[in-house]
Protein backbone atom coordinates (compact mmCIF):
# COMPACT_ATOMS: atom_id res chain seq x y z
CA UNK A 1 0.00 0.00 0.00
CA UNK A 2 1.38 3.39 -0.91
CA UNK A 3 1.38 6.15 1.68
CA UNK A 4 -0.21 8.74 -0.63
CA UNK A 5 -2.31 10.95 1.52
CA UNK A 6 -5.95 11.51 0.77
CA UNK A 7 -5.45 15.14 -0.19
CA UNK A 8 -2.45 14.60 -2.49
CA UNK A 9 -4.33 12.05 -4.57
CA UNK A 10 -7.58 13.98 -4.61
CA UNK A 11 -5.68 17.05 -5.82
CA UNK A 12 -4.54 15.06 -8.85
CA UNK A 13 -8.07 13.96 -9.62
CA UNK A 14 -8.51 16.06 -12.76
CA UNK A 15 -5.22 14.87 -14.30
CA UNK A 16 -5.76 11.21 -13.46
CA UNK A 17 -9.28 11.36 -14.86
CA UNK A 18 -8.22 13.04 -18.08
CA UNK A 19 -5.55 10.42 -18.70
CA UNK A 20 -7.87 7.54 -17.89
CA UNK A 21 -10.89 8.64 -19.91
CA UNK A 22 -9.19 10.41 -22.81
CA UNK A 23 -11.85 13.10 -23.16
CA UNK A 24 -11.13 16.83 -22.97
CA UNK A 25 -14.34 17.89 -21.24
CA UNK A 26 -13.31 21.55 -21.11
CA UNK A 27 -13.83 22.08 -24.77
CA UNK A 28 -17.59 21.50 -24.52
CA UNK A 29 -18.12 24.44 -22.16
CA UNK A 30 -20.46 27.02 -23.71
CA UNK A 31 -21.28 29.25 -20.72
CA UNK A 32 -20.75 29.58 -16.97
CA UNK A 33 -23.24 26.73 -16.45
CA UNK A 34 -23.82 25.24 -19.86
CA UNK A 35 -21.98 22.77 -22.06
CA UNK A 36 -22.69 21.19 -25.43
CA UNK A 37 -24.14 17.83 -24.41
CA UNK A 38 -24.85 16.55 -27.92
CA UNK A 39 -21.38 17.49 -29.18
CA UNK A 40 -19.81 15.64 -26.27
CA UNK A 41 -21.72 12.49 -27.26
CA UNK A 42 -21.20 12.92 -31.01
CA UNK A 43 -17.45 13.44 -30.75
CA UNK A 44 -16.96 9.85 -29.63
CA UNK A 45 -17.42 8.99 -33.31
CA UNK A 46 -19.77 6.07 -32.61
CA UNK A 47 -23.21 6.26 -34.17
CA UNK A 48 -26.04 3.84 -33.46
CA UNK A 49 -25.13 1.50 -36.33
CA UNK A 50 -21.50 1.35 -35.30
CA UNK A 51 -22.49 0.57 -31.72
CA UNK A 52 -24.93 -2.14 -32.79
CA UNK A 53 -22.15 -3.70 -34.81
CA UNK A 54 -19.62 -3.57 -31.95
CA UNK A 55 -22.18 -5.03 -29.54
CA UNK A 56 -23.23 -7.84 -31.84
CA UNK A 57 -19.58 -8.86 -32.17
CA UNK A 58 -19.34 -9.25 -28.38
CA UNK A 59 -22.68 -11.07 -28.01
CA UNK A 60 -24.33 -8.04 -26.41
CA UNK A 61 -27.89 -6.95 -27.15
CA UNK A 62 -30.57 -8.30 -29.47
CA UNK A 63 -32.33 -9.68 -26.43
CA UNK A 64 -35.83 -11.16 -26.60
CA UNK A 65 -38.96 -9.09 -26.03
CA UNK A 66 -41.39 -11.20 -24.03
CA UNK A 67 -45.10 -10.53 -23.67
CA UNK A 68 -46.16 -11.14 -20.07
CA UNK A 69 -49.64 -12.45 -20.83
CA UNK A 70 -50.33 -13.96 -17.42
CA UNK A 71 -49.21 -10.88 -15.55
CA UNK A 72 -51.38 -8.77 -17.84
CA UNK A 73 -54.28 -11.02 -16.97
CA UNK A 74 -53.48 -10.56 -13.28
CA UNK A 75 -53.47 -6.77 -13.79
CA UNK A 76 -56.94 -7.05 -15.32
CA UNK A 77 -58.28 -8.90 -12.26
CA UNK A 78 -57.65 -5.70 -10.31
CA UNK A 79 -58.53 -3.13 -13.02
CA UNK A 80 -61.72 -1.35 -14.03
CA UNK A 81 -63.46 -2.73 -17.15
CA UNK A 82 -61.60 -1.68 -20.31
CA UNK A 83 -58.43 -1.00 -18.35
CA UNK A 84 -55.25 -3.06 -17.90
CA UNK A 85 -52.58 -2.43 -20.51
CA UNK A 86 -50.48 -5.17 -22.08
CA UNK A 87 -47.15 -5.78 -20.35
CA UNK A 88 -43.96 -6.68 -22.20
CA UNK A 89 -40.44 -7.13 -20.85
CA UNK A 90 -37.08 -6.90 -22.57
CA UNK A 91 -35.14 -9.91 -21.29
CA UNK A 92 -31.80 -8.20 -20.75
CA UNK A 93 -30.71 -11.07 -18.50
CA UNK A 94 -29.84 -12.76 -21.82
CA UNK A 95 -26.74 -10.55 -22.16
CA UNK A 96 -23.39 -12.28 -21.50
CA UNK A 97 -23.01 -11.19 -17.87
CA UNK A 98 -26.75 -11.14 -17.17
CA UNK A 99 -27.83 -7.50 -17.36
CA UNK A 100 -28.17 -4.48 -19.64
CA UNK A 101 -24.88 -3.21 -18.19
CA UNK A 102 -23.06 -5.21 -20.86
CA UNK A 103 -24.26 -2.59 -23.34
CA UNK A 104 -22.46 0.11 -21.36
CA UNK A 105 -19.30 -1.90 -20.86
CA UNK A 106 -18.98 -3.05 -24.47
CA UNK A 107 -18.23 0.37 -25.88
CA UNK A 108 -15.76 1.25 -23.12
CA UNK A 109 -13.88 -2.00 -23.67
CA UNK A 110 -13.82 -1.36 -27.43
CA UNK A 111 -12.55 2.19 -26.96
CA UNK A 112 -9.91 1.12 -24.41
CA UNK A 113 -8.64 -1.57 -26.75
CA UNK A 114 -8.57 0.80 -29.71
CA UNK A 115 -6.61 3.42 -27.78
CA UNK A 116 -4.11 0.86 -26.50
CA UNK A 117 -4.89 0.92 -22.78
CA UNK A 118 -3.61 -2.21 -20.99
CA UNK A 119 -6.85 -2.70 -19.11
CA UNK A 120 -10.10 -1.22 -17.85
CA UNK A 121 -11.21 -0.36 -14.34
CA UNK A 122 -14.51 0.66 -12.81
CA UNK A 123 -15.71 1.77 -9.40
CA UNK A 124 -18.96 -0.14 -8.99
CA UNK A 125 -20.57 -2.56 -6.57
CA UNK A 126 -23.19 -3.74 -9.00
CA UNK A 127 -23.85 -5.54 -12.26
CA UNK A 128 -21.64 -3.10 -14.07
CA UNK A 129 -18.55 -4.69 -12.50
CA UNK A 130 -19.43 -8.08 -13.94
CA UNK A 131 -20.22 -6.45 -17.28
CA UNK A 132 -16.83 -4.70 -17.44
CA UNK A 133 -15.05 -7.87 -16.32
CA UNK A 134 -16.88 -9.92 -18.95
CA UNK A 135 -16.17 -7.49 -21.78
CA UNK A 136 -12.53 -7.17 -20.65
CA UNK A 137 -12.21 -10.95 -20.71
CA UNK A 138 -13.48 -11.05 -24.26
CA UNK A 139 -11.24 -8.19 -25.41
CA UNK A 140 -8.15 -9.58 -23.70
CA UNK A 141 -7.80 -6.58 -21.39
CA UNK A 142 -6.80 -6.49 -17.74
CA UNK A 143 -9.60 -5.58 -15.36
CA UNK A 144 -9.93 -4.14 -11.87
CA UNK A 145 -13.25 -3.57 -10.13
CA UNK A 146 -13.38 -1.45 -6.97
CA UNK A 147 -16.44 -2.22 -4.84
CA UNK A 148 -18.02 -0.85 -1.69
CA UNK A 149 -18.70 -4.30 -0.31
CA UNK A 150 -18.83 -4.77 3.46
CA UNK A 151 -19.60 -2.93 6.70
CA UNK A 152 -17.26 -2.41 9.66
CA UNK A 153 -18.38 -5.77 11.09
CA UNK A 154 -17.06 -7.40 7.93
CA UNK A 155 -20.60 -8.35 6.80
CA UNK A 156 -20.83 -8.28 3.02
CA UNK A 157 -24.04 -7.18 1.32
CA UNK A 158 -25.14 -10.51 -0.30
CA UNK A 159 -25.85 -9.04 -3.73
CA UNK A 160 -22.45 -7.38 -3.82
CA UNK A 161 -20.81 -10.62 -2.65
CA UNK A 162 -22.38 -12.29 -5.68
CA UNK A 163 -20.92 -9.57 -7.91
CA UNK A 164 -17.49 -10.14 -6.34
CA UNK A 165 -17.76 -13.80 -7.25
CA UNK A 166 -18.93 -13.06 -10.79
CA UNK A 167 -16.12 -10.56 -11.43
CA UNK A 168 -13.57 -13.06 -10.13
CA UNK A 169 -15.09 -15.73 -12.37
CA UNK A 170 -14.38 -13.44 -15.34
CA UNK A 171 -10.76 -13.15 -14.20
CA UNK A 172 -10.91 -9.63 -12.78
CA UNK A 173 -9.16 -8.30 -9.70
CA UNK A 174 -11.73 -7.13 -7.18
CA UNK A 175 -10.70 -4.62 -4.54
CA UNK A 176 -13.43 -4.66 -1.89
CA UNK A 177 -13.79 -1.68 0.41
CA UNK A 178 -15.75 -0.93 3.55
CA UNK A 179 -18.47 1.73 3.52
CA UNK A 180 -17.68 5.28 2.49
CA UNK A 181 -17.33 7.66 -0.44
CA UNK A 182 -13.52 7.52 -0.25
CA UNK A 183 -13.77 4.43 -2.40
CA UNK A 184 -13.15 6.98 -5.07
CA UNK A 185 -9.76 7.81 -3.55
CA UNK A 186 -8.69 4.20 -3.80
CA UNK A 187 -10.03 4.06 -7.35
CA UNK A 188 -7.80 7.01 -8.29
CA UNK A 189 -4.79 5.22 -6.77
CA UNK A 190 -5.58 2.17 -8.91
CA UNK A 191 -5.97 4.22 -12.10
CA UNK A 192 -2.73 6.06 -11.48
CA UNK A 193 -0.81 2.90 -10.66
CA UNK A 194 -2.07 0.85 -13.63
CA UNK A 195 -2.72 3.40 -16.39
CA UNK A 196 -6.00 1.59 -17.05
CA UNK A 197 -8.95 3.10 -18.91
CA UNK A 198 -11.66 4.36 -16.56
CA UNK A 199 -14.78 2.59 -17.76
CA UNK A 200 -16.86 5.07 -15.79
CA UNK A 201 -20.61 4.54 -15.77
CA UNK A 202 -21.00 8.17 -16.76
CA UNK A 203 -18.86 8.70 -19.87
CA UNK A 204 -20.46 9.18 -23.31
CA UNK A 205 -19.43 5.58 -24.18
CA UNK A 206 -21.43 4.23 -21.29
CA UNK A 207 -24.59 6.11 -22.25
CA UNK A 208 -24.35 5.60 -26.02
CA UNK A 209 -24.07 1.88 -25.35
CA UNK A 210 -27.58 1.91 -23.82
CA UNK A 211 -29.23 3.67 -26.78
CA UNK A 212 -29.39 0.31 -28.56
CA UNK A 213 -31.71 -0.96 -25.81
CA UNK A 214 -34.33 1.73 -26.40
CA UNK A 215 -33.89 1.42 -30.14
CA UNK A 216 -34.26 -2.37 -30.19
CA UNK A 217 -37.36 -2.45 -28.06
CA UNK A 218 -39.09 0.19 -30.17
CA UNK A 219 -38.29 -1.76 -33.34
CA UNK A 220 -39.39 -5.06 -31.78
CA UNK A 221 -42.74 -3.69 -30.63
CA UNK A 222 -43.28 -1.97 -33.96
CA UNK A 223 -42.52 -5.14 -35.92
CA UNK A 224 -44.89 -7.18 -33.82
CA UNK A 225 -47.72 -4.73 -33.17
CA UNK A 226 -47.40 -2.20 -35.97
CA UNK A 227 -46.84 0.68 -33.58
CA UNK A 228 -44.56 1.93 -30.86
CA UNK A 229 -45.14 1.30 -27.14
CA UNK A 230 -47.24 3.83 -25.24
CA UNK A 231 -45.01 3.77 -22.22
CA UNK A 232 -41.54 2.47 -21.38
CA UNK A 233 -40.46 2.11 -17.80
CA UNK A 234 -36.88 1.93 -16.56
CA UNK A 235 -35.34 1.39 -13.14
CA UNK A 236 -33.44 4.53 -12.16
CA UNK A 237 -30.27 4.76 -10.06
CA UNK A 238 -27.48 6.84 -11.58
CA UNK A 239 -29.72 7.76 -14.50
CA UNK A 240 -27.89 6.13 -17.41
CA UNK A 241 -30.59 3.54 -17.92
CA UNK A 242 -33.31 6.17 -18.37
CA UNK A 243 -31.09 8.49 -20.43
CA UNK A 244 -29.76 5.91 -22.88
CA UNK A 245 -33.10 4.13 -23.29
CA UNK A 246 -34.98 7.37 -23.98
CA UNK A 247 -32.36 8.50 -26.50
CA UNK A 248 -32.63 5.16 -28.28
CA UNK A 249 -36.43 5.41 -28.41
CA UNK A 250 -36.14 8.85 -30.01
CA UNK A 251 -33.62 7.53 -32.55
CA UNK A 252 -36.07 4.76 -33.48
CA UNK A 253 -38.76 7.38 -34.08
CA UNK A 254 -40.78 6.57 -30.96
CA UNK A 255 -40.82 10.20 -29.86
CA UNK A 256 -44.34 10.01 -28.40
CA UNK A 257 -43.63 7.07 -26.12
CA UNK A 258 -43.75 8.16 -22.48
CA UNK A 259 -40.55 7.57 -20.51
CA UNK A 260 -41.18 6.61 -16.91
CA UNK A 261 -38.51 6.13 -14.24
CA UNK A 262 -38.97 3.85 -11.23
CA UNK A 263 -36.92 3.49 -8.05
CA UNK A 264 -37.23 1.59 -4.79
CA UNK A 265 -38.03 4.00 -1.99
CA UNK A 266 -35.15 3.97 0.51
CA UNK A 267 -35.93 7.30 2.11
CA UNK A 268 -34.60 7.60 5.63
CA UNK A 269 -31.48 5.51 5.00
CA UNK A 270 -28.14 7.26 4.59
CA UNK A 271 -26.03 6.12 1.66
CA UNK A 272 -22.68 6.71 3.39
CA UNK A 273 -23.74 5.17 6.70
CA UNK A 274 -21.88 2.11 7.90
CA UNK A 275 -24.91 1.08 9.94
CA UNK A 276 -27.48 1.50 7.16
CA UNK A 277 -25.34 -0.30 4.57
CA UNK A 278 -26.77 -3.74 5.29
CA UNK A 279 -30.29 -2.51 6.05
CA UNK A 280 -31.22 -1.46 2.52
CA UNK A 281 -31.97 -4.88 0.98
CA UNK A 282 -31.36 -3.24 -2.41
CA UNK A 283 -28.03 -2.20 -3.85
CA UNK A 284 -29.24 -0.20 -6.83
CA UNK A 285 -32.32 1.20 -8.51
CA UNK A 286 -33.21 3.06 -5.33
CA UNK A 287 -33.87 6.66 -4.32
CA UNK A 288 -30.52 6.88 -2.52
CA UNK A 289 -29.03 7.17 -6.00
CA UNK A 290 -31.85 8.40 -8.20
CA UNK A 291 -32.73 11.53 -6.25
CA UNK A 292 -29.20 12.94 -5.92
CA UNK A 293 -28.19 11.88 -9.44
CA UNK A 294 -31.24 13.27 -11.20
CA UNK A 295 -30.99 16.59 -9.39
CA UNK A 296 -27.21 16.92 -9.66
CA UNK A 297 -25.79 14.60 -12.34
CA UNK A 298 -22.26 16.02 -12.27
CA UNK A 299 -21.60 14.55 -8.83
CA UNK A 300 -19.71 11.70 -10.53
CA UNK A 301 -16.15 10.61 -11.22
CA UNK A 302 -16.09 12.44 -14.58
CA UNK A 303 -16.47 16.23 -15.00
CA UNK A 304 -19.57 16.03 -17.20
CA UNK A 305 -21.96 13.17 -16.61
CA UNK A 306 -23.47 11.86 -19.85
CA UNK A 307 -26.41 10.41 -17.85
CA UNK A 308 -28.88 13.27 -17.39
CA UNK A 309 -32.24 11.72 -16.60
CA UNK A 310 -34.33 14.86 -16.02
CA UNK A 311 -33.83 15.65 -19.71
CA UNK A 312 -35.86 12.56 -20.61
CA UNK A 313 -38.26 11.63 -17.82
CA UNK A 314 -41.98 12.20 -18.28
CA UNK A 315 -42.86 10.67 -14.94
CA UNK A 316 -41.03 9.21 -11.95
CA UNK A 317 -42.52 6.78 -9.42
CA UNK A 318 -41.26 4.91 -6.39
CA UNK A 319 -42.19 1.46 -5.17
CA UNK A 320 -41.54 -0.19 -1.82
CA UNK A 321 -39.06 -2.95 -1.04
CA UNK A 322 -41.93 -5.31 -0.21
CA UNK A 323 -43.70 -4.60 -3.51
CA UNK A 324 -40.58 -5.53 -5.49
CA UNK A 325 -40.16 -8.78 -3.58
CA UNK A 326 -43.82 -9.59 -4.21
CA UNK A 327 -43.48 -8.91 -7.93
CA UNK A 328 -40.34 -11.08 -8.07
CA UNK A 329 -42.40 -13.98 -6.74
CA UNK A 330 -45.23 -13.23 -9.19
CA UNK A 331 -42.94 -13.16 -12.23
CA UNK A 332 -41.51 -16.56 -11.31
CA UNK A 333 -44.87 -18.07 -10.33
CA UNK A 334 -46.95 -17.19 -13.40
CA UNK A 335 -44.47 -16.24 -16.11
CA UNK A 336 -41.81 -18.84 -15.32
CA UNK A 337 -39.11 -16.19 -15.24
CA UNK A 338 -36.92 -16.00 -12.18
CA UNK A 339 -35.13 -12.66 -12.43
CA UNK A 340 -33.21 -10.21 -10.26
CA UNK A 341 -34.26 -7.16 -8.24
CA UNK A 342 -33.46 -4.22 -10.55
CA UNK A 343 -35.74 -5.20 -13.43
CA UNK A 344 -38.44 -6.20 -11.00
CA UNK A 345 -38.42 -2.67 -9.59
CA UNK A 346 -39.74 -1.19 -12.83
CA UNK A 347 -41.97 -4.26 -13.25
CA UNK A 348 -43.67 -3.58 -9.90
CA UNK A 349 -44.32 0.02 -10.99
CA UNK A 350 -45.49 -1.12 -14.44
CA UNK A 351 -47.97 -3.54 -12.88
CA UNK A 352 -49.74 -0.70 -11.11
CA UNK A 353 -49.46 1.80 -13.99
CA UNK A 354 -51.02 -0.79 -16.34
CA UNK A 355 -54.22 -0.52 -14.28
CA UNK A 356 -54.56 3.15 -15.31
CA UNK A 357 -54.14 2.51 -19.03
CA UNK A 358 -56.53 1.07 -21.60
CA UNK A 359 -56.41 -2.61 -22.57
CA UNK A 360 -55.01 -1.87 -26.02
CA UNK A 361 -52.11 0.13 -24.70
CA UNK A 362 -48.61 -1.29 -24.46
CA UNK A 363 -46.12 -0.93 -21.61
CA UNK A 364 -42.56 -2.16 -21.97
CA UNK A 365 -40.49 -2.90 -18.89
CA UNK A 366 -37.13 -2.38 -20.52
CA UNK A 367 -35.02 -4.91 -18.60
CA UNK A 368 -34.64 -8.01 -16.55
CA UNK A 369 -31.42 -9.01 -14.83
CA UNK A 370 -30.09 -12.39 -13.75
CA UNK A 371 -30.67 -13.74 -10.27
CA UNK A 372 -28.67 -16.08 -8.05
CA UNK A 373 -27.36 -16.69 -4.56
CA UNK A 374 -27.27 -13.40 -2.64
CA UNK A 375 -28.90 -11.52 -5.49
CA UNK A 376 -32.32 -12.82 -4.57
CA UNK A 377 -35.24 -12.12 -2.20
CA UNK A 378 -34.25 -15.09 -0.02
CA UNK A 379 -30.69 -13.92 0.59
CA UNK A 380 -31.80 -10.32 1.12
CA UNK A 381 -34.69 -11.09 3.45
CA UNK A 382 -32.66 -13.55 5.50
CA UNK A 383 -30.09 -10.77 6.02
CA UNK A 384 -32.85 -8.23 6.77
CA UNK A 385 -34.20 -10.50 9.50
CA UNK A 386 -30.71 -10.98 10.91
CA UNK A 387 -30.39 -7.17 11.02
CA UNK A 388 -33.56 -6.95 13.10
CA UNK A 389 -35.82 -5.67 10.33
CA UNK A 390 -39.48 -6.60 10.72
CA UNK A 391 -40.50 -8.65 7.66
CA UNK A 392 -44.26 -9.20 7.43
CA UNK A 393 -47.29 -9.40 5.14
CA UNK A 394 -49.59 -6.39 5.05
CA UNK A 395 -50.31 -3.04 3.46
CA UNK A 396 -47.19 -1.97 1.52
CA UNK A 397 -47.81 1.62 2.64
CA UNK A 398 -46.58 0.49 6.05
CA UNK A 399 -43.17 -0.37 4.60
CA UNK A 400 -40.38 1.58 6.39
CA UNK A 401 -36.89 1.28 4.89
CA UNK A 402 -34.46 -0.04 7.48
CA UNK A 403 -37.27 -0.93 9.91
CA UNK A 404 -40.10 -2.85 8.25
CA UNK A 405 -40.38 -4.67 4.95
CA UNK A 406 -44.06 -5.20 4.27
CA UNK A 407 -44.91 -7.75 1.59
CA UNK A 408 -48.32 -7.08 -0.02
CA UNK A 409 -51.14 -9.51 0.65
CA UNK A 410 -52.84 -8.94 -2.68
CA UNK A 411 -51.78 -7.56 -6.10
CA UNK A 412 -54.34 -4.75 -5.77
CA UNK A 413 -52.19 -3.26 -3.00
CA UNK A 414 -49.29 -2.43 -5.31
CA UNK A 415 -49.44 1.34 -5.65
CA UNK A 416 -46.45 3.35 -6.76
CA UNK A 417 -45.98 6.81 -5.27
CA UNK A 418 -45.49 9.73 -7.67
CA UNK A 419 -42.24 11.64 -7.31
CA UNK A 420 -42.88 15.33 -7.70
CA UNK A 421 -40.91 16.11 -10.88
CA UNK A 422 -41.43 19.79 -10.29
CA UNK A 423 -39.65 19.52 -6.96
CA UNK A 424 -36.77 17.63 -8.56
CA UNK A 425 -36.49 20.24 -11.32
CA UNK A 426 -36.35 23.06 -8.79
CA UNK A 427 -33.77 21.19 -6.80
CA UNK A 428 -31.68 20.77 -9.95
CA UNK A 429 -31.93 24.49 -10.75
CA UNK A 430 -31.05 25.48 -7.18
CA UNK A 431 -27.90 23.37 -7.28
CA UNK A 432 -26.96 24.65 -10.73
CA UNK A 433 -27.42 28.27 -9.69
CA UNK A 434 -25.50 27.71 -6.46
CA UNK A 435 -22.61 26.38 -8.55
CA UNK A 436 -22.36 29.58 -10.58
CA UNK A 437 -18.79 30.87 -10.15
CA UNK A 438 -18.32 34.15 -8.22
CA UNK A 439 -18.76 37.16 -10.46
CA UNK A 440 -20.40 35.24 -13.33
CA UNK A 441 -23.95 35.76 -14.50
CA UNK A 442 -26.33 33.36 -16.20
CA UNK A 443 -26.26 33.79 -20.00
CA UNK A 444 -28.96 33.17 -22.59
CA UNK A 445 -27.08 30.01 -23.60
CA UNK A 446 -27.22 28.85 -19.99
CA UNK A 447 -30.97 29.40 -19.86
CA UNK A 448 -31.56 27.34 -23.01
CA UNK A 449 -29.25 24.66 -21.60
CA UNK A 450 -31.01 24.57 -18.22
CA UNK A 451 -34.42 24.31 -19.88
CA UNK A 452 -33.20 21.29 -21.87
CA UNK A 453 -31.63 19.83 -18.73
CA UNK A 454 -34.94 19.68 -16.91
CA UNK A 455 -37.30 19.35 -19.88
CA UNK A 456 -39.20 22.60 -19.38
CA UNK A 457 -39.59 25.88 -21.21
CA UNK A 458 -37.22 28.79 -20.74
CA UNK A 459 -39.89 30.77 -18.85
CA UNK A 460 -39.82 28.12 -16.12
CA UNK A 461 -36.06 28.57 -15.82
CA UNK A 462 -36.24 32.38 -15.83
CA UNK A 463 -38.82 32.35 -13.05
CA UNK A 464 -36.71 29.97 -11.01
CA UNK A 465 -33.68 32.22 -11.44
CA UNK A 466 -35.65 35.24 -10.27
CA UNK A 467 -36.96 33.49 -7.19
CA UNK A 468 -33.46 32.14 -6.46
CA UNK A 469 -32.11 35.70 -6.53
CA UNK A 470 -34.90 36.93 -4.32
CA UNK A 471 -34.10 34.34 -1.66
CA UNK A 472 -30.40 35.20 -1.82
CA UNK A 473 -31.07 38.88 -1.21
CA UNK B 1 -1.53 -20.65 13.14
CA UNK B 2 -2.86 -21.47 9.75
CA UNK B 3 -0.15 -21.14 7.15
CA UNK B 4 -0.29 -20.74 3.39
CA UNK B 5 2.45 -21.61 0.97
CA UNK B 6 3.64 -19.49 -1.94
CA UNK B 7 1.27 -19.38 -4.95
CA UNK B 8 -1.84 -20.14 -2.88
CA UNK B 9 -4.99 -18.09 -3.71
CA UNK B 10 -5.49 -15.88 -0.66
CA UNK B 11 -7.11 -12.67 0.55
CA UNK B 12 -5.25 -9.83 2.19
CA UNK B 13 -6.59 -6.77 4.00
CA UNK B 14 -5.28 -3.28 4.67
CA UNK B 15 -6.48 -0.08 6.26
CA UNK B 16 -6.63 2.53 3.50
CA UNK B 17 -7.61 5.49 5.67
CA UNK B 18 -7.48 5.62 9.46
CA UNK B 19 -10.45 7.20 11.22
CA UNK B 20 -8.78 10.61 11.41
CA UNK B 21 -7.72 10.55 7.73
CA UNK B 22 -11.23 10.05 6.40
CA UNK B 23 -13.18 12.48 4.24
CA UNK B 24 -15.09 15.29 5.92
CA UNK B 25 -18.93 15.19 6.01
CA UNK B 26 -19.29 11.49 6.78
CA UNK B 27 -22.19 10.29 8.94
CA UNK B 28 -21.13 9.82 12.58
CA UNK B 29 -21.15 6.03 12.50
CA UNK B 30 -18.90 5.86 9.43
CA UNK B 31 -16.52 8.45 10.92
CA UNK B 32 -15.81 6.12 13.82
CA UNK B 33 -14.33 3.30 11.73
CA UNK B 34 -11.39 3.16 9.32
CA UNK B 35 -11.73 2.61 5.57
CA UNK B 36 -10.64 -0.97 4.95
CA UNK B 37 -9.78 -2.85 1.77
CA UNK B 38 -9.66 -6.56 0.95
CA UNK B 39 -8.29 -8.05 -2.24
CA UNK B 40 -7.45 -11.55 -3.47
CA UNK B 41 -4.51 -12.89 -5.40
CA UNK B 42 -1.70 -15.45 -5.40
CA UNK B 43 0.68 -15.35 -2.46
CA UNK B 44 4.25 -14.35 -3.39
CA UNK B 45 5.80 -16.12 -0.37
CA UNK B 46 4.80 -18.45 2.47
CA UNK B 47 2.84 -16.62 5.18
CA UNK B 48 0.65 -17.10 8.25
CA UNK B 49 -2.83 -15.72 8.84
CA UNK B 50 -2.48 -12.31 10.47
CA UNK B 51 1.05 -11.74 9.16
CA UNK B 52 2.25 -9.29 6.52
CA UNK B 53 1.87 -10.75 3.07
CA UNK B 54 2.35 -9.77 -0.54
CA UNK B 55 0.21 -11.04 -3.40
CA UNK B 56 -0.02 -10.73 -7.14
CA UNK B 57 -3.58 -9.99 -8.21
CA UNK B 58 -5.29 -11.25 -11.39
CA UNK B 59 -4.55 -7.89 -13.03
CA UNK B 60 -0.85 -8.28 -12.21
CA UNK B 61 -0.64 -5.72 -9.40
CA UNK B 62 1.55 -6.48 -6.42
CA UNK B 63 -0.35 -5.56 -3.26
CA UNK B 64 0.80 -5.79 0.37
CA UNK B 65 -1.38 -6.25 3.43
CA UNK B 66 -2.28 -8.62 6.25
CA UNK B 67 -3.19 -12.19 5.34
CA UNK B 68 -6.92 -12.54 6.12
CA UNK B 69 -7.95 -15.71 4.32
CA UNK B 70 -6.56 -18.78 2.60
CA UNK B 71 -8.52 -19.94 -0.45
CA UNK B 72 -11.42 -18.00 1.12
CA UNK B 73 -14.94 -19.31 0.83
CA UNK B 74 -17.81 -17.56 -0.97
CA UNK B 75 -20.38 -17.43 1.81
CA UNK B 76 -23.31 -15.61 0.19
CA UNK B 77 -26.26 -17.90 -0.33
CA UNK B 78 -30.02 -18.19 -0.58
CA UNK B 79 -30.56 -19.43 2.97
CA UNK B 80 -33.90 -20.66 4.25
CA UNK B 81 -37.13 -20.02 2.36
CA UNK B 82 -38.92 -16.92 3.68
CA UNK B 83 -42.31 -17.82 5.21
CA UNK B 84 -43.71 -14.41 4.19
CA UNK B 85 -42.93 -15.22 0.54
CA UNK B 86 -43.72 -18.92 0.36
CA UNK B 87 -47.52 -18.66 -0.07
CA UNK B 88 -47.45 -15.94 -2.76
CA UNK B 89 -47.15 -18.22 -5.80
CA UNK B 90 -50.21 -20.22 -4.70
CA UNK B 91 -52.23 -17.11 -3.93
CA UNK B 92 -51.58 -15.51 -7.30
CA UNK B 93 -52.31 -18.70 -9.22
CA UNK B 94 -55.59 -18.99 -7.34
CA UNK B 95 -56.57 -15.45 -8.38
CA UNK B 96 -55.96 -16.33 -12.04
CA UNK B 97 -57.77 -19.66 -11.74
CA UNK B 98 -60.81 -17.97 -10.29
CA UNK B 99 -60.91 -15.45 -13.14
CA UNK B 100 -60.55 -18.18 -15.75
CA UNK B 101 -63.30 -20.28 -14.16
CA UNK B 102 -65.60 -17.26 -14.03
CA UNK B 103 -65.26 -16.44 -17.71
C1 LIG C 1 -29.81 -4.31 -13.68
C2 LIG C 1 -29.82 -2.84 -13.42
N1 LIG C 1 -30.89 -2.11 -13.76
C3 LIG C 1 -30.94 -0.78 -13.57
C4 LIG C 1 -29.91 -0.09 -13.00
C5 LIG C 1 -30.02 1.40 -12.86
O1 LIG C 1 -29.31 2.03 -13.89
P1 LIG C 1 -28.76 3.51 -13.78
O2 LIG C 1 -27.75 3.51 -12.67
O3 LIG C 1 -28.15 3.80 -15.08
O4 LIG C 1 -29.90 4.40 -13.46
C6 LIG C 1 -28.76 -0.81 -12.62
C7 LIG C 1 -27.60 -0.09 -12.10
O5 LIG C 1 -27.16 -0.06 -11.08
C8 LIG C 1 -28.72 -2.21 -12.83
O6 LIG C 1 -27.65 -2.93 -12.49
Amino acid sequence: MSTDSYKTIMDQKADIMRASVGIDYEKYTTGPLSFDYEAMLNDTGYDLDAIRDIQSRSAVGDTPLVELKNLTELVRTVSDPGKGARLFVKDEAANPSGSFKDRRASLSAFEAKKKGYPGIAAATSGNYGAAVASQAAKAGLGCIIVQEAFDSQGIAQPEIAEKTRACEAYGAEVARLSVGPELFYYFLIVLEETGYFNASLYTPYSILGIETLGYELAVQVNEREGRFPDLVIATHAGGGNVTGTARGLIKAGAADTLMVAASVDLSGLHMASDRDFNRKSFTTGHTGFSVPFSTWPDRTDVPRNAARSLRYMDRFVTVTQGEVFYMTEALAAIEGMERGPAGNTSLAAAFAIARELDREQIIVVQETEYTGAGKHPLGQLNLAKQMGIDVRRGDPRENRPGKAIVIPEHPSQITPVEMDLDRLRRSYLRKALDSLPEGETVTETDIAFLAAEIKTGETYVREAIESHERTKR
Amino acid sequence: MERAVKNTWVEIGAVILEKDQRAPNLPDDTKQVPLEMRVKGFLLHDAEIGAEAEIITPSGRTVRGTLTGINPEYTHMFGRPIPELSPIAGEIRAILRERRNAS
